[in-house]
């Protein structure tokens, strides 16, 4: 029977008085692109660290392919490879010393060079493989953070918001070649604060929130919970009738998200509206996707956010 | 948990591959600094060399029938040696915090011994080199005798070993450059330029001397200088037991510290 990729059992974490994880449950099978979000401060990257092995837990196991990481540190770390969320390079080498280093670093040798040369053309790097980390751009650096991770070749690769900061060029070849990684049998574990790239990308998604996982379901499955079509009305600064305030799922500068089971309350809302000598500035109507899911069960922790972004 | 371990990465030769990996890196580091890493301390002992000398090379004899130019370099090699192996192992670790990259080593499956290791030979690889470029050099000025070549081998191994372990200490320790200068300038600098480099301590009062016996750089300096003229202020064999001890208690305190992953992981 193959092992879960990801294993996480009952992990806690305090920092200090602070619990940042409430007991985690999770199990990431082989082959899964899989997204974790959340909002900032909801424990992802603390999690991420734990299966990284940068922080310890303060209870609870956490297993790679089925080697605990702890007690089998060396066999889980040789299954993974973790892209760190800040832009973090060693001024000394160049991009192929690094991936060098990076592979040699778990025991892999010149045998690797052609996996590393397929890293730097799949990245586009291959024309920056001489070139010193420090004169590399931003977008160049994200690209050989992600390759540094893959240089061991590990089955399983997490990355902690690799588009953060990310043209939106970039951002597209990034995830043709983790698609591409994932087809090859490779699980992906992604936070992002993207949620259109989960959405698209991810087979199955984890939501946190303060420490805990508030849902975990296939991206289908959370969209259709949360099927249904959205009015977002542009109204300002008013005070809604009551017999409307129900419906609201979301309000950010003066745009009001309502939450319709059918086409029928279209007209239930605009002629409260109306009654109420409230004047509607802008109207659309979407279907509801991951960003409404996720201010749903998030809740106020969310509501600062902009469209597509979190 | 698993326990099947059929990776070709936990062979015996893989397994090796990581840390020669890391110490490769090391030595890579420096060497591409080497203006800065090398030439500057050897530049730097040798202007000592010409100024003490001159100035007293008429006035100073510590031993009977050696120049005090003689007895000065093997006391600036070693002090040379011991500073710039803590050097390696310090501003390679502080630098790797403070730029976040450390995170690249601490993602392996290095070990903590293996880890230790690499930057400890780093450490003294860098130690040797900058004592031997010093030495070449001062071969220009002073024939030097030497009177039992393992005593200065085994001095000059185990003080960079010493300081190296000091400088992963500190490393690991020092969260910012300036707490690292103060490691720098307020226990390194003091304890080697008090260690009886540009003089031997029974020219100094009791008191001071009972004081400079307390500290282990005088051992390192005196037993160093032992293998050049057959001579020194203590035993060469009691030197060794204190040096050899200093730096066993500060290895078990690294792999310690290493192990538990103090200030290097949360």
């Amino acid at each position: 029977m193959s092992q879960p990729a990801i294993k996480i059992s009952g992990v806690h974490k305090y920092f200090g008085t602070l619990h940042a994880l409430k007991g985690i449950d999770l199990t990431i099978e082989p082959g899964e692109f899989f997204a974790l979000l959340g909002p900032n401060g909801a424990g992802k990257s603390t999690l991420i660290n734990i299966l990284a092995g940068l922080i310890a837990p303060d209870s609870g196991n956490v297993s790679v392919m089925g080697f605990d990481a702890g007690s089998q540190y060396q066999q889980a770390r040789q299954l993974l490879g973790v892209v760190p969320q800040e832009l973090v390079f060693d001024p000394f080498f160049n991009v192929r010393e690094m991936l060098r280093f990076q592979a040699g670093y778990f025991g892999r040798g010149r045998e690797n060079d052609a996996w590393v040369d397929e890293i730097l053309e799949g990245l586009g790097l291959a024309d920056k493989a001489n070139t010193n980390m420090r004169r590399l751009s931003g977008g160049m650096k994200r690209r050989a953070l992600i390759a540094q991770a893959l240089a061991h070749k590990p089955p399983v690769i997490v990355l902690d918001e690799p588009t953060a900061g990310v043209d939106v060029e970039l951002r597209q070849m990034l995830w043709e070649f983790i698609k591409k990684l994932n087809r090859d049998g490779h699980t992906i574990i992604l936070t992002t604060h993207y949620l259109e790239e989960a959405e698209t990308l991810c087979s199955r998604v984890g939501m946190m929130k303060q420490g805990q996982i508030v849902a975990l379901d296939s991206t289908a499955n959370l969209l259709n919970k949360f099927s249904g079509k959205h009015l977002r009305l542009t109204l300002g600064d008013v005070v809604l009738p009551a017999n409307i305030g129900e419906l609201v799922r979301h309000v950010e500068n003066g745009i009001y998200t309502f939450a319709l089971d059918d086409m029928a309350q279209i007209e239930f809302v605009l002629s409260a509206l109306r009654t109420a000598n409230i004047k509607v500035l802008d109207m659309q109507l979407n279907e509801a996707d991951l960003e409404d899911v996720f201010l749903s069960l998030v809740g106020n922790s969310g509501q600062s956010a902009a469209r597509g972004t979190f | 948990m698993r326990h099947l371990e059929t990776d070709p990465a936990s062979t015996w030769a893989s397994s090796l591959r990581g840390p020669w990996t890391l110490l490769k890196k090391e030595l890579l580091r420096f060497w591409r600094v080497a203006f800065q890493t090398v030439a500057a301390p050897v530049i730097t002992a040798l202007l000592y060399l010409l100024i003490f000398s001159h100035v007293l090379e008429s006035h100073v004899q510590v031993y009977d029938g050696v120049p005090y130019t003689a007895f000065l370099i093997p006391g600036l090699i070693m002090m040379s040696v011991l500073q710039n192996a803590f050097a390696n192992s310090s501003s390679s670790l502080i630098q790797s915090k403070v730029m976040g990259n450390i995170v690249f080593i601490l993602l392996t499956p290095l070990t903590h011994m293996q880890f230790f290791m690499a930057f400890l030979i780093a450490a003294i690889i860098r130690g040797l080199v900058v004592g031997l470029c010093i030495y070449l050099v001062a071969m220009w000025f002073v024939d030097l005798s030497v009177a039992n070549p393992w005593l200065i081998i085994a001095f000059a191994l185990l003080g960079s070993a010493l300081l190296g372990t000091f400088g992963i200490i500190a490393g690991i320790w020092a969260d910012r450059f300036d707490q690292m200068a103060a490691f720098q300038n307020f226990i390194i600098m003091p304890l080697t330029f008090l260690s009886g480099v540009f003089y031997s301590i029974h020219s100094l009062p009791p008191f001071w001397q009972k004081v400079s016996q307390l500290n282990p750089f005088f051992y390192m300096i005196d037993g160093f200088r032992y293998g050049f003229f057959g001579k020194g202020d203590v035993s060469p064999m009691f030197s060794l037991l204190i040096v050899g001890g200093a730096f066993l208690v500060l290895a078990l305190i690294t792999l310690k510290m290493l192990k538990s992953g103090y200030k290097l992981r949360s």
